[in-house]
């Protein structure tokens, strides 16, 4: 039990996918340009996450070593399909935002990574939670982001405009407005660490 | 007695200027174009420099002393950070926007590459890219030149672009700045009495702004509005900022090649890029745009036109 809670808390914490494995950074980028849709990214892709961990956990004995890949890829697939389909009929306002980022969360590289690295090789249930701890530290990550873009770019956090005459930069929701944020957050948590680890 | 020849390292003659001598001059030979904006539009100048012009040193000293660096403002190259980038903006803007870019420029164009030396792109300009992306309203709502109130104008190179020739001016008119424009840029005489100060003084070549400029009037006379060979390059260099960038950011020491030919190529790049910016680009005005760009190419330039080391191959 304490094995599942190690693995549950390090995809939060210290394996940080945003933060700590630099993985998954074309929706992080793409994406955080607004809480909401950090959110509902983070959601659909923990989603993918978890159902494609327990699915190859649980069919790794039958998948042969030199086709493992092209099959980790149809069972991601399968799942965004679903919750793409999903999220089509009952979020159609997230899906028009997220646009064609839903579909390619089948290349998002923390998802492949998972099943490679961790769900091929370790039980069902231990996948179940490594794919858990990871969707949620990958929405935490996104959400960090996209509150510090729509605030700083847009004046607004979940659509909420800031009182006064604040006028945002509109260059926090472009491009180079990820990219500055994304780089000063990785470097902020690398100092946090970096004390962290001089403290005796 | 014996010892009497002492024998040191070489360079064995060297002058005595520093860093900070030429910063300093550099912010002097740029003094003459803040006094005539000043005379052009109003004291309110002075209040944008001074906020631009402070907020870069308070950036400077912070970050330096929150990284536990020797704090280097005394150097100068904050302050002419902070001052060519007020000359980057326009006269009328609310105070806090050079503020705000002065921070962008020290901390994010400059600090966070290493400081001094250490920067790809000139910090000042870094921060103009900055706050044109972020509050593009505020950047391009010009004052209207000897009208001291809230008038606002477009600039001549904004007029052209929207399709209107801008008849009243004539060349007089753009070379002592009775234009709109930002601050630093309109006084074309006041720009070129600094520059020849820096190109006496052998602080800066002749090959990037010459090359710059040139290539810049070339091109807009071929590619005239009426067929080729029918523009009027006089006026595409007297207007925008290609003065203020040919002579004062083009040439900083940091971001710009070290052997003549790299430096030649650079003018004639960003001289390339500024045409092609004011001929087919959305902005009116490309000459921020094309420093940059060849700042980043900077580095390649330098890899291939090393100089020869003498008797090798």
């Amino acid at each position: 039990m304490k094995n599942l809670i190690g693995h549950f808390v390090k995809g939060i914490a210290k394996e940080n996918p945003t933060f700590g494995l630099i993985l998954g950074l074309c929706p992080t980028l793409a994406v955080s340009t607004s809480l909401a849709n950090a959110i509902g990214m983070g959601c659909a892709a923990t989603f993918v996450l978890v159902c494609s961990n327990c699915m190859v956990s649980g069919l790794r004995a039958f998948i042969p070593e030199r086709i493992r890949l092209p099959m980790f890829i149809v069972i991601i697939a399968t799942f965004v399909t679903i919750c793409e389909l999903l999220m089509k009929a009952y979020f159609p306002a997230l899906d028009k935002s997220l646009g064609i980022f839903v579909p390619l969360i089948v290349v998002n590289c923390i998802i492949l990574a998972r099943a490679e690295a961790f769900a091929s090789k370790h039980k069902v249930a231990a996948s179940f939670f490594d794919g858990l701890g990871m969707g949620i530290g990958f929405t935490v990550g996104l959400s960090i982001i996209a509150l510090v873009r729509e605030a700083t770019g847009a004046g607004s956090i979940l659509g909420f405009k800031f009182s006064g005459n604040f006028e945002p930069a509109l260059m926090m929701i472009l491009a180079p407005g990820a990219l500055l944020t994304l780089g000063v957050l990785i470097a902020a948590v690398n100092l946090l660490k970096e004390r962290r680890a001089a403290r005796p | 007695m014996n010892n009497k020849l002492l024998v040191s390292a070489s360079p064995h003659i060297h002058t005595e200027e520093s860093v900070r001598q030429i910063m300093w001059l550099v912010t002097l030979s740029l003094l003459p174009a803040g006094i005539a904006g000043a005379l052009i539009f109003g004291f309110k100048v002075f209040w944008v420099v001074l906020a631009s012009t402070l907020s870069a040193v308070a950036t400077e000293a912070l970050i330096q002393r929150a990284i536990k660096k020797k704090i280097t403002i005394l150097d100068g190259s904050a302050v002419l950070t902070g001052i060519l980038l007020a000359y980057n903006l326009p006269p009328g803007v609310p105070l806090w926007i050079p503020v705000v870019g002065s921070f962008f420029a020290i901390a994010v164009g400059k600090q966070v590459f290493g400081g001094l030396g250490q920067n790809i792109f000139n910090p000042a300009l870094a921060g103009r890219a900055f706050l044109m992306a972020s509050w593009p309203g505020h950047l391009t709502s010009f004052s209207m030149p000897f009208a001291y109130d809230a008038v606002t104008s477009a600039t001549p190179l904004a007029l052209l672009k929207e399709g209107k020739a801008p008849e009243y001016l004539n060349y007089l008119d753009l070379l002592f700045g009775r234009r709109g424009g930002c601050i630093g840029e309109v006084c074309v005489a006041a720009l070129l009495l600094g520059a020849a100060f820096l190109l006496l003084k052998g602080y800066i070549s002749w090959h990037i702004p010459l090359s710059f400029i040139a290539t810049t009037g070339a091109l807009m006379w071929v590619f005239g509005p009426r067929g080729l060979f029918s523009g009027d390059w006089l006026f595409h260099i007297l207007t925008g900022g290609l003065i203020l960038g040919a002579f004062f950011m083009a040439t900083d020491y940091v971001t710009s090649p070290l052997t003549r030919k790299g430096q030649l190529i650079f003018g004639v790049g960003c001289g390339l890029i500024t045409a092609v910016v004011r001929l087919w680009g959305g902005y009116p005005e490309g000459v921020s745009y094309a420093i940059l760009m060849m700042n980043a190419a900077t580095p390649i330039i330098d890899r291939y036109t090393r100089n020869r080391i003498y008797g090798s191959q």
